[in-house]
């Protein structure tokens, strides 16, 4: 037996209070609707597109896959804006307009089946076509584009794990890949090399990544410790190290610029200070950074070669006894 | 149905003492009654309430200017990781166990739950958590945040016992959790009144069974998981360490496996309670009885199904992402249908705006906000900007605070003169609801937008950059104001004890079955069960009444209407 057919005869006609109420009201309510809707979708989109980008949107500007992820949400947070407007609007609405007063009586209504698949259809269409809107807009975010002519000249990239893997590579194939490591506090970045380059030869930095503009940069993300999240909000959303795991992502920068972001996953005591910023610079500077800085690492190594040789024939001649 | 003029007895409370009630704090730790069970429950969470909140004003004050140095690195940690932990497992969940000890063996005509002795165990083992876990106050408290995520979580990383201590919190309050659960469904199943149907249960009755079915399916998954972890860190087992063929992502998988599914354990019976109080306070049946009950089961089932939408950010196929995130839309449609329903509910009642129903209306208004931000959160990509900013902060508050604690105080005024025979004072109630509204918002609107602004959750400093500074200080101004809002409350309840209005059995003209006894209950509830014939049995009540007698006869004293003057 369902509730309503408990109820005494009294309520029963209550019970096609709906309809009732679908007509004396309908037109009135359509006009409130229609007008509420109208201007809660003007507000909306007059939000969303002059939004300041740090109030009321994700930061974007650094690479296209950020812009598409800040066009995603305003398109999100127009849906939203309307709905919350209807919503509370119709709510703060009953609640003046349906306040206890002498002699009103509360229509007995137990509810409405069209309205429920009505509104339940409703909801579902909406989420629908977010959906639908995130599928079409996936691809420009998830996949990166070629780097551009004048880009920095880039090897094709071997791909880590097979042909089902999910890393993201352009077209052709070729893009500056850096793998990128997170360690407490600190990321360190290592720079693609020639094959059978050992591990130390390779040029390596921390903290700040230089890389060219106009390049396709593709990022291997791994940690060496705990779990970090990689994250520079305007080249993109943020994707975690996880020791064991190689996650991955992609930016490519058109202007010289510096872009800051810092470790989003609780790593530790000094989780807050680790930081990280990606200096991008014209693919000829770039070159001659990275000649540098492999000179100066090869440098390094022989020094230090050097001194262990030194270091071993100092063990080998029998050190004289002080007097 | 039945002929209306066979001589029926007119129906009357009677309920007597079979013993005179026991006294004295013996009688207390020995209950076994679900009433004093019931509200040791509810002073106890509310107790950890009030610590959590502590702990979140030292945070607030440490993040209210950049660069502030008033708490340490560590300390900071902690006080997340206790927070956190208090809110969730010490607060939430429990206080809706509290609720239900006390109202559902009302609610359904019975004269306690299944098994008394068992729920006094719940009880015990529940405190016993909540000591365990702030004992490690007193050596080294965890900081892993309340998610333990390993590998940080592991003995490399964490090496003193905080975390041990944290482990054993999930056990104990997992047992407690459980046995409270299994005796509430056996308690539902078994011992409805007569003539109440499954369509005649009342709709927090309905929210319970579904948290009792979530807890039984979510919290083995949990303990498995913590005891993985424990061995993990004590006997080198090597579960989660991916050097040892171990894997920390296995952590994440199981710890939200439970962890979703917790969030709706934790707003369920808020939703429960919300679908009570706004039929009584509207005078009008509660819209969509079978929608709601019927969208409380599917958001049950659902929330099985979208774990991994806390884990967009980690390595992931893409074919897992686009599960996860149409799941996750797909349990916005039942959510939505319920808020539809409660608006509808009001829409043409007459509202009588008493305490209750103002939490109510409030819990709606700011519920849906974070039910919104949910849904940019299920955009993955979007996700991917937001994730473990303040952006989620700002989120996972307005979904627990908006939606689970206001109803947990629109239900703390609504039954207050049930549990102790008194009302609540009026007024106060009003200004405590104010101060809690305005500082709720004002604290944690702006979050999004220092999320927006590319600030991470979990840091215990930031820089003067961009907006942060303003902002920041902003949500510590509103912490302030609703921990005055929240103190209030508490003011108003010690002083309503001694000087509250006395409220007779049926204050508000309810809807539900507790209304049909004394306040407070006595030992056994209800000398005579009166059949059930309706969702809304005190009406039929009532309605028989004034048909046998002639006239609209009050159960009891009305003094609810008349204002109680401080
Ligand atoms: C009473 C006012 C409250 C204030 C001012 C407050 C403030 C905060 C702050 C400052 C954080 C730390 C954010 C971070 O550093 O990432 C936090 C985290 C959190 N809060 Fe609250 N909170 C309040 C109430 C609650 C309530 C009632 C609940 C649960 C029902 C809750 C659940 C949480 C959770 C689960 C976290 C995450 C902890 C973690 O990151 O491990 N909070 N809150
Ligand atoms: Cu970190
Ligand atoms: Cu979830």
């Amino acid at each position: 037996m369902t509730p309503e057919e408990g109820q005494g005869a009294d309520d029963r006609r209550m019970n096609r209070m709906p309809a009732a109420l679908a007509c004396a009201h309908a037109r009135t309510r359509r006009r409130v609707f229609t007008l509420a809707f109208a201007a809660a979708l003007l507000g909306g989109l007059a939000l969303a597109t002059g939004a300041s980008a740090d109030l009321l949107t994700p930061e974007s500007g650094g690479s296209s896959n950020a812009d598409d992820i800040d066009t995603l949400y305003k398109i999100v947070l127009a849906v939203a804006t309307v709905i919350f407007i209807g919503v509370e609007g119709v709510l703060v609405y009953s609640l003046v307009k349906f306040r206890a007063k002498k002699h009103a009586v509360a229509a007995q209504i137990r509810g409405n089946t069209r309205l429920e698949i009505g509104w339940t259809l409703g909801a579902t269409v909406v989420l629908v076509v977010l959906a639908v809107v995130t599928f079409a807009m996936l691809g420009g975010i998830r996949t990166p584009p070629n780097s551009d002519k004048d880009g920095f000249a880039t090897p094709v990239v071997d791909n880590i794990r097979g042909a089902s893997a999910f890393q993201p590579r352009p077209p052709n194939g070729r893009s500056l890949n850096i793998k990128v490591n997170g360690q407490r506090y600190s990321w360190r970045y290592t720079y693609p090399a020639k094959a059978n380059v050992p591990e130390q030869q390779k040029v390596a930095a921390y903290v700040e990544m230089v890389v060219p503009t106009k390049t396709t940069v593709t990022l291997d993300i791994d940690a060496q410790d705990v779990a970090h999240s990689w994250w520079i909000p305007a080249l993109g959303g943020k994707f975690d190290a996880v020791p064991g795991h190689t996650n991955f992502t992609w930016f490519k920068i058109d202007k010289p610029g510096v872009y800051r972001g810092q470790c989003a996953e609780l790593c530790g005591r000094n989780h807050a200070d680790m930081v990280a910023q990606v200096r991008a610079v014209e693919p000829a500077e770039f070159k001659t950074w990275l000649e540098a800085k492999k000179r100066e690492i090869d440098e390094n190594n022989a020094g230090a070669l050097k001194r262990r040789e030194a270091d071993a024939k100092a063990a080998a001649t029998p050190a004289k006894e002080a007097p | 149905m039945a002929a209306v003029d066979t001589p029926v007895r007119i129906p009357e409370i009677t309920a007597h003492d079979v013993a005179p009630e026991a006294t004295g704090w013996v009688s207390w730790v020995t209950t076994t009654d679900h009433k004093r069970i019931g509200i040791m429950y509810l002073v106890t969470t509310f107790v950890f309430f009030l610590l959590g909140g502590v702990e979140a004003l030292l945070m607030r004050i440490q993040l209210g200017a950049p660069d502030n140095t008033f708490l340490t690195p560590s300390t900071y940690n902690a006080l997340f990781t206790l927070h956190g932990t208090t809110m969730v497992f010490l607060f939430v969940v429990p206080i809706m166990a509290g609720f239900a000890n006390y109202f559902l063996p009302l609610m359904i005509g019975a004269r306690d739950m299944a098994f008394p002795k068992l729920n006094a165990l719940s009880y015990w083992l529940l405190l016993a958590g909540g000591i365990v876990f702030y004992g490690s106050l007193f050596f080294s408290p965890p900081e892993a945040g309340w998610t333990s995520y390993a590998p940080l979580s592991s003995s490399a990383f964490s090496p003193t016992s905080g975390i041990d201590a944290w482990i054993f919190l999930i056990h104990l309050t997992g047992i407690s959790s459980l046995l409270g659960a299994i005796n509430f469904y056996a308690t539902i199943a078994n011992m409805r009144a007569p003539g109440m149907g499954w369509g005649r249960l009342p709709l927090f009755v309905w929210s319970i069974l579904v948290y009792a079915i979530l807890l039984i399916l979510a919290l083995p998954v949990i303990a498995g998981a913590v005891t993985l972890l424990l061995t993990d860190r004590h006997f080198g087992t090597g579960f989660f360490d991916q050097s040892q063929g171990g894997d920390p992502l296995l952590w994440q998988h199981l710890f939200w496996f439970f962890g979703h599914p917790e969030v709706y354990i934790m707003i369920l019976p808020g939703f429960g309670i919300i679908s009570e109080v706004l039929p009584v306070f509207a005078r009008k049946p509660i819209f969509g009885y079978k929608a709601i009950a019927a969208s409380t089961v599917t958001i049950a089932f659902l929330a099985m199904l979208v774990w991994a939408h806390h884990m967009f950010a980690t390595p992931s196929a893409t074919i897992v992402l686009v599960f996860f995130m149409i799941s996750s839309f797909l349990i916005a449609i039942p959510t939505g249908v319920k808020i539809f329903n409660w608006v509808a509910t009001l829409w043409r009642g007459t509202i009588e705006f008493k305490t209750p129903l103002i939490f109510s209306v409030g819990f709606i208004s700011v519920f849906l906000i974070g039910g919104i931000t949910g849904v940019f959160l299920a955009v993955f990509p979007v996700d991917w900007q937001l994730t473990d900013t303040y952006f989620v902060v700002a989120h996972l508050h307005y979904v627990l605070v908006g939606g689970s604690v206001f109803a947990i105080f629109a239900g703390i005024y609504y039954w207050f003169p049930k549990m102790t025979g008194r009302m609540l004072g009026e007024s106060m109630g009003k200004w405590s609801f104010g101060f809690m509204y305005i500082g709720f918002n004002v604290t944690f609107l702006i979050q999004h937008a220092i999320g927006l602004d590319g600030m991470p959750r979990r840091v215990y400093e930031y820089p003067d950059v961009g907006n942060l500074a303003i902002y920041n200080l902003i949500s510590t101004v509103g912490s302030f104001i609703l921990a005055i809002g929240i103190g209030l409350t508490v003011v108003n309840v010690v002083r309503s004890l001694k000087v509250g209005v006395k409220a007779g059995p049926d204050p508000w003209k309810a809807n539900t079955l507790e209304w049909f006894t004394p306040s407070p209950p006595p030992v056994n509830n209800f000398d005579i069960i009166p059949r059930v014939r309706s969702v809304e049995p005190m009406k039929d009540v009532r309605r028989q009444v004034a048909r046998q007698t002639g006239v609209a006869v009050e159960l009891g004293a009305d003094p609810a209407m008349s204002e109680p003057r401080a």
